[in-house]
């Protein structure tokens, strides 16, 4: 037990954990799904959790890093959706090949994001230069205009409001796709926060002014952030259009931007780990919980998502809540644990151990 | 003629943009925060109406029921989401707003579901025609409505004690509280007169069109948003014009049949081209932030 403690404690191990996790997930699901032992259902999961997670460690750059809110990620999905669907069938027709090319693929998923990429910059540019909340509500108005304009253009350039008809990858294979792509996601992320640019980009987050006033180039990070994180909520899009016969606009509205911010605001602001952890969890929970809440009270966990918000922003932030944070933080309490039992095993009396506190984090 | 009276329609439209957008520039001058909840109370207004129709069915008792409910949520939420984050970051405090429209939207689907209600006995019908010009009974009610909140709130924030006490809350709100201020009560008090405003916003929608959904408040909602931010937000005359602006150009958009589709397109275009050329809106202040 304690040499694997120490394995992972190896800087080397800690700094790349992530990719391994991620990397074993895909090897180890892609040979079961090649050996047929994976059931459709799993790999549906595995898709959207891959999605997710592309989601939300893009905008939990902008979110976490940046420190800028920006609510029309879904919009950005949306155009990644309905522009790489677009091509990705022009090209399965002018090429004359299956659904299911590798090629395509590939191609529609950079035209995706790089169109995406494209309305990030656009978007950025002015709202960038402005205060944090007109941000905001610049993103939340491009997420409206690109739904509304993508549903209401003639049906044969993006299928109207019957939604946009795109070629089907075969599931056994996409999802490993999918994860690999997680994986070019995070080395990117990843790279970039932890390089001179990230420092850059994370003291402009702390104080703006200050940052300006030590050289950094505040609107041009600023842009160059949001520009990325645009383009891999366009691959994330691709990837959704890959998985569904049509592209419906409706899916991308405000709420989706929402479920994304919770998944980033749930993981932690500024830890890529956090985020990708709470998108799993979410989509799973999102996943499973559709057959079992039915109708109306499909929102329930809507209500359970936005008091998971609610409450985690006020316990994280809440100046009155400073001292009550200190004395009861996750990392307190698991020293607190940890020593109380160390105390038991070494005296072999019971001492309580106070667990109840725990569910605070 | 269509032109006048897309004219018409659009300055009553904008009226009801303007007494929701009151709301937000209030607040946001007063507790410096984007309540994005906002266009939710209005919404929950809608319910409480509904209820007290089904109770007593009496549209102005309705009206007044769903103030004081709006009232008393509004002054809700901020007291037990909004007031615990004073003084942390603006991020935080925007990411509280938008979980408690989420919770608001979500929890009254639980409660209505989302068939929508047809409020009926408040709808109001009937035009009156002059030459080719037609005009609806709820355009006249809407725009009396409007100006007289509008002279109200100015009278109001001009000569009241507590109106001036917003002002000075609004420009420093540490000097505020040295004066003998209270700022909590302040706050408080603009969320109270915000949301009782969008009660009223929330009747002028219904008796135009009586379907309540528990999205009702969000498109309206994030309109009256932009037209703060267009009229210069924190300046409660900026957003009387930004409102009436935002619904003339809605209106006239509308009543162009090749742009009528795209209206929410052009309306947030708008916001972006204002954003550019004068990003403190069109009657804002620009201001310089100090280190």
């Amino acid at each position: 037990m304690n040499r694997i403690a120490a394995f992972f404690k190896k800087p080397f191990i800690r700094r790349y954990a992530n990719y391994l996790v991620i990397g074993a997930a895909a090897l180890i699901f892609g040979l079961l799904s090649v050996t047929g032992a994976l059931s459709m259902s799993n790999q549906f999961l595995l898709e959207q959790i891959s999605i997710a997670v592309l989601l939300a460690v893009s905008l939990s750059m902008v979110v976490g890093f940046l420190g800028e809110l920006s609510l029309g990620h879904a919009g950005f999905m949306c155009v990644g959706a309905y522009l790489g669907g677009k091509i990705a069938s022009l090209l399965v027709s002018a090429m004359g090949v299956g659904e299911s090319n590798f090629l395509v693929l590939i191609l529609s998923l950079l035209i995706g994001g790089a169109v995406a990429a494209l309305f990030g910059f656009i978007i950025g540019l002015p709202a960038l230069r402005l205060r944090g909340d007109y941000l905001a509500i610049v993103t939340l108005a491009f997420g409206e205009i690109v739904r509304s304009v993508l549903m209401n253009l003639p049906s044969e350039l993006f299928g109207g409001t019957l939604g946009l008809k795109t070629p089907r990858f075969t599931r056994q294979y996409l999802f490993i796709i999918a994860l690999v792509l997680v994986l070019a996601c995070l080395a990117v992320t990843q790279n970039l926060i932890r390089s001179k640019h990230g420092r850059a980009i994370i003291s402009i987050k702390d104080n703006e002014i200050a940052a300006r006033a030590m050289g950094i180039d505040v609107t041009k990070y600023k842009l160059f952030v949001f520009t990325i994180s645009s383009f891999f909520a366009g691959v994330a899009g691709v990837l959704y259009s890959y998985t569904q016969s049509t592209v419906q606009s409706a899916t991308f509205d405000y709420n989706y931007s929402i479920e994304i911010l919770v998944m980033v605001v749930l993981g932690g602001m500024g830890s890529i780990n956090g985020s990708m952890i709470a998108a799993a969890l979410i989509t799973f929970l999102n996943v499973k919980l559709q057959s079992v809440l039915k109708g109306d009270m499909a929102v329930l966990k809507d209500v359970i998502y936005a008091l998971i918000l609610i409450l985690i922003v006020i316990y994280k932030n809440a100046p009155g809540l400073s001292a009550f944070r200190e004395k009861y933080n996750f990392k307190t309490l698991t020293a607190k644990l940890f020593k109380k039992k160390e105390t038991v095993s070494k005296n072999g009396d019971t001492v309580p151990v106070v667990q109840e506190e725990a569910k605070d984090e | 003629m269509d032109f006048i009276n897309a004219l018409i329609n659009g300055l009553s439209l904008g009226g009801t943009y303007a007494m929701i957008a009151i709301g937000y520039t209030m607040v946001y001058g007063i507790a410096k925060m984007l309540n994005f909840a906002h266009g939710d109370i209005i919404m929950v207004g809608g319910y409480a109406m509904y209820v007290t129709l089904l109770l007593v069915g009496q549209p102005i008792v309705a009206l007044i029921a769903a103030i004081v409910f709006c009232v008393i949520l509004g002054v809700c939420v901020e007291r037990f989401a909004y007031k615990p984050l004073r003084g942390a970051s603006p991020l935080a405090v925007l990411i509280t707003a938008i979980g408690v429209s989420s919770l608001l939207q979500s929890l009254a689907q639980i409660a209505f579901g989302s068939a929508p209600k047809m409020l009926m006995a408040v709808q109001i019908s009937g035009t009156v025609t002059l030459g080719s010009i037609h005009i609806a009974y709820y355009t006249i009610l809407t725009l009396a409505l409007t100006v007289v909140i509008m002279v109200a709130m100015t009278l109001f924030v001009k000569y009241s004690k507590p109106g001036r006490a917003m002002v000075a809350v609004s420009e420093d709100r540490d000097a505020a509280r040295l004066m003998g201020i209270n700022t909590n009560a302040i706050i408080a008090i603009t969320f109270a007169i915000g949301s009782a405003l969008a009660a009223v916003a929330g009747y002028c929608m219904l008796i135009k069109s009586p379907t309540l959904t528990n999205t009702l408040g969000a498109m309206p909602g994030i309109k009256a948003f932009t037209a703060a931010v267009i009229g210069g937000i924190g300046s409660i005359p900026g957003a009387m014009l930004g409102g009436i602006v935002l619904g003339v150009i809605e209106a006239i958009s509308l009543s162009i049949p090749g742009l009528a589709p795209f209206t929410d397109a052009v309306e947030f275009g708008i916001l972006i081209i204002i954003l550019l050329v004068k990003p403190a809106g069109l009657l804002g202040k620009a201001r310089r932030e100090k280190v």
